[in-house]
């Protein structure tokens, strides 16, 4: 008897451990001192009420922050964010689930058409609220920089290019003592933003190199991933000749990448990131107020750094109750100021937008009224 | 006649026997239900609305690789760790003098209770670097045996890695129940053997294995459960991949069912989490196929053993 006893035990540990593994809910960014957005200025609001949000999981931390520094000011109102992910922050946005929606690509048309009926006889919009710059990370000793050309770029990660010492890098590389090693490329094995936007960029300056197209999940099998910019920093680190693809903000000690723009080599940074966006156009066939930015990822802009992702809150035009809209309108507010996007850039890591672009955001965000 | 203890103790007891089977059935009509919309979606629907869907397969065919690259994984972790569990136990019960065997005891029970995460960090951080020689030189010495071809990948986020730390996890667990079968192996038997002018390894393996052998099989698919549901630890240390395959010392090869669950979940739309769900349900059927398969192995050798 004591043995079949010990054998139910097993069963049902094992239906806790399945509970479990459903439960577990990765964020890939550690959650930055939401702290240093406490202000001191203005005295409280009198706004009150739930402000309901939910969508990607890599602006968890920035939403922290923001969270922290509006309740600082607004102290009767309630910021839930809920990670879920992109897609499920469009979707239940879109289904009048929640307020906003937090998410790595803008609405396409189609959920633009669907926004019509949520948003009461307004529509959704798109507003950029930061971007991240990409860095191209590598593990190679004795190399901290290198130059690398999205044709080549492209042939490493579709694991065309094998091994450190090939002709295509060192033609773009001299003076660089390459080594006799294999190249191991490593990219996100879950869906994300980050991927989709690398796969964009290749896609688009190195059509020949890259036949795929742009998309969250990485097209090519058979290599090394890992789940999370972390998980793929680590997998970096833990090889030797290793090479991916991450959020500038994690890259650490690792070597980074100066990609080719238009004839001059730029690393990543910042600055780089929000000249890229400010020279990009706008998705076309949109209304003036909806900001979704197509990034052109073939830009020749001086010192521009065209892989990076941008991250939009997505919010209706119009609500039907006042209250909805007075929040919305007040929180978005207080994310695209200096003092929101000083509160993201410390706890994420990520790029602000541009004093311009701000400028255009907050005029959208003025538009945001309640149905008559 | 029972008192009111008495019966209030019969139910007690019934109803926690019960609640097991309740708790068994919800999770199984839960996963059912859930799982529904992805079984019952025509065929391309899946791989049209979710994004992570291989193109152009069906549910089944999704789900298949997984089931192989979950049983690969905790079969070589079984493989691992039965000699070595085995051994500690035998140790432990007939080798080792007293006051050792009750520490060594002590501490693999402690094993036991290392969360799986601490385990997966530990894999991924510390023994994953480790490991590349050593998966180096079996690929360099024994790559033609099909399993060890190489080139060894770098880091080594590969399914040995992912087993050897399987078996680490499932030791303790292993150990633990057969060495309680081997201390209950009948005196007598042992001090005839003895007498008869065996060898203490003659006397163990005549007298406290073949007693012990529904105990080890019981043992062993503990084990095994828990290896298959791993979750965190093989997250952490595999690249995944979803082919049938056995190399065991390349990346992107396998993936279990239950790191992929943990691994799309967070961002899965609706029909995507019934597509996870459903992989669940088939772990959850291989799960109780093992146990009943242990079952059965156990019940025809019922008449070895006197623990029962």
């Amino acid at each position: 008897m004591k043995l079949s006893l010990h054998r139910r035990v097993g069963a049902v540990a094992l239906t806790g451990a399945l509970a479990i593994s459903l439960a577990a809910c990765g964020s890939d960014n550690a959650t930055g001192d939401a702290a240093t957005a406490g202000t001191d200025t203005a005295a409280a609001s009198d706004l009150s009420g739930d402000l309901n949000a939910a969508g990607s999981s890599a602006q968890e931390s920035a939403m922290e922050a923001w969270r922290a520094g509006f309740q600082a000011t607004n102290p009767s109102v309630n910021v839930n964010y809920d990670p879920v992910g992109s897609g499920g922050g469009r979707t239940q946005f879109l289904e009048g689930g929640v307020q906003f929606a937090g998410s790595d690509a803008a609405l396409s048309d189609e959920e633009i058409e669907t926004s019509k009926e949520t948003c009461v006889g307004g529509q959704a919009i798109n507003l950029p609220t930061y971007i991240s710059p990409i860095a191209v990370v590598f593990n190679l000793e004795g190399v901290k920089e290198l130059n690398l050309s999205p044709a080549v770029i492209a042939g490493i990660f579709d694991q065309k290019i094998t091994n450190w010492n090939a002709a295509e890098i060192a033609a773009d590389n001299p003076g660089v003592t390459l080594p006799d090693l294999a190249i191991s490329p490593v990219n996100r094995s879950d869906d994300s933003g980050t991927t989709k936007n690398f796969t964009d960029y290749l896609a688009s300056t190195a059509p020949d190199a890259w036949p795929y197209k742009a998309d969250g999940v990485f097209p090519v099998a058979g290599g090394q991933s890992a789940q999370g910019t972390s998980g793929v920093i680590q997998t970096v680190q833990g090889g030797n000749g290793t090479i991916t693809y991450a959020d500038s903000s994690k890259v650490g000690e690792l070597g980074t990448a100066k990609i080719k723009v238009g004839d001059a080599w730029v690393g990543h940074s910042p600055e780089g990131a929000a000249i890229a966006v400010d020279a990009s156009p706008r998705v076309e066939g949109r209304i003036p107020t909806d900001i979704a930015i197509k990034i052109d990822r073939n830009t020749t802009e001086a010192d521009a750094y065209p892989l990076v992702l941008t991250t939009y809150e997505i919010a209706c035009t119009v609500y039907a109750d006042a209250n909805d809209a007075a929040l919305v309108k007040a929180f978005l507010s207080y994310v695209v100021s200096d003092e929101g996007q000083t509160a993201s850039a410390s706890a994420a890591g990520s790029a602000p937008i541009s004093a311009e672009l701000a400028a255009e955001v907050q005029a959208a965000i003025d538009t945001i009224k309640a149905a008559a | 006649m029972e008192g009111f203890a008495g019966r209030a103790f019969r139910w007690t007891a019934t109803g926690a026997g019960a609640l097991i089977l309740a708790v068994l059935a919800a999770v199984a009509v839960f996963l059912i239900i859930r799982a529904w919309p992805a079984m019952s979606a025509r065929s391309g629907e899946l791989s049209e609305k979710i994004n992570w869907f291989p193109e152009g397969q069906s549910l089944l065919q999704f789900i298949g690789p997984l089931v192989w690259g979950t049983l690969l994984a905790a079969a070589i972790a079984l493989i691992i760790s039965m000699p070595l569990s085995v051994g500690i136990a035998l140790f432990i019960s007939h080798y080792a003098p007293r006051r050792l065997a009750n520490t060594l005891g002590y501490v693999i029970d402690l094993l036991a209770a290392i969360p799986s995460v601490v385990y997966g960090l530990w894999g991924g951080l510390w023994l994953i670097p480790k490991l590349q020689p050593a998966w180096a030189w079996l690929a360099d010495n024994f790559g033609w045996f099909p399993p060890f071809a190489g080139p060894a990948s770098d880091p080594p986020r590969v399914i040995l890695s992912v087993s050897l730390v399987l078996a680490v996890m499932i030791l303790p667990i292993i150990t633990a129940v057969c060495r309680e079968v081997f201390l209950q192996a009948p005196v007598l038997h042992e001090e005839a053997a003895l007498a008869l002018g065996a060898t203490r390894w003659e006397m163990v393996r005549m007298a406290v294995l073949p007693f012990g052998r529904p105990g080890i099989i019981s043992a062993a698919m503990l084990g095994l459960g828990r290896a298959l549901g791993e979750t965190m630890a093989v997250l952490m240390i595999l690249s995944p991949g979803a082919l049938y395959s056995l190399a065991l010392l390349k990346v992107g090869q396998q993936q279990t069912i239950a790191a992929n669950i943990a691994l799309q979940f967070p961002e899965a739309d609706p029909l995507g989490v019934s597509t996870l769900i459903a992989t669940g349900l088939a772990l959850f059927v291989i799960t109780l196929v093992v146990n009943m398969a242990a079952r059965a192995i156990v019940a025809r050798r019922k008449d070895f053993s006197g623990a029962n």
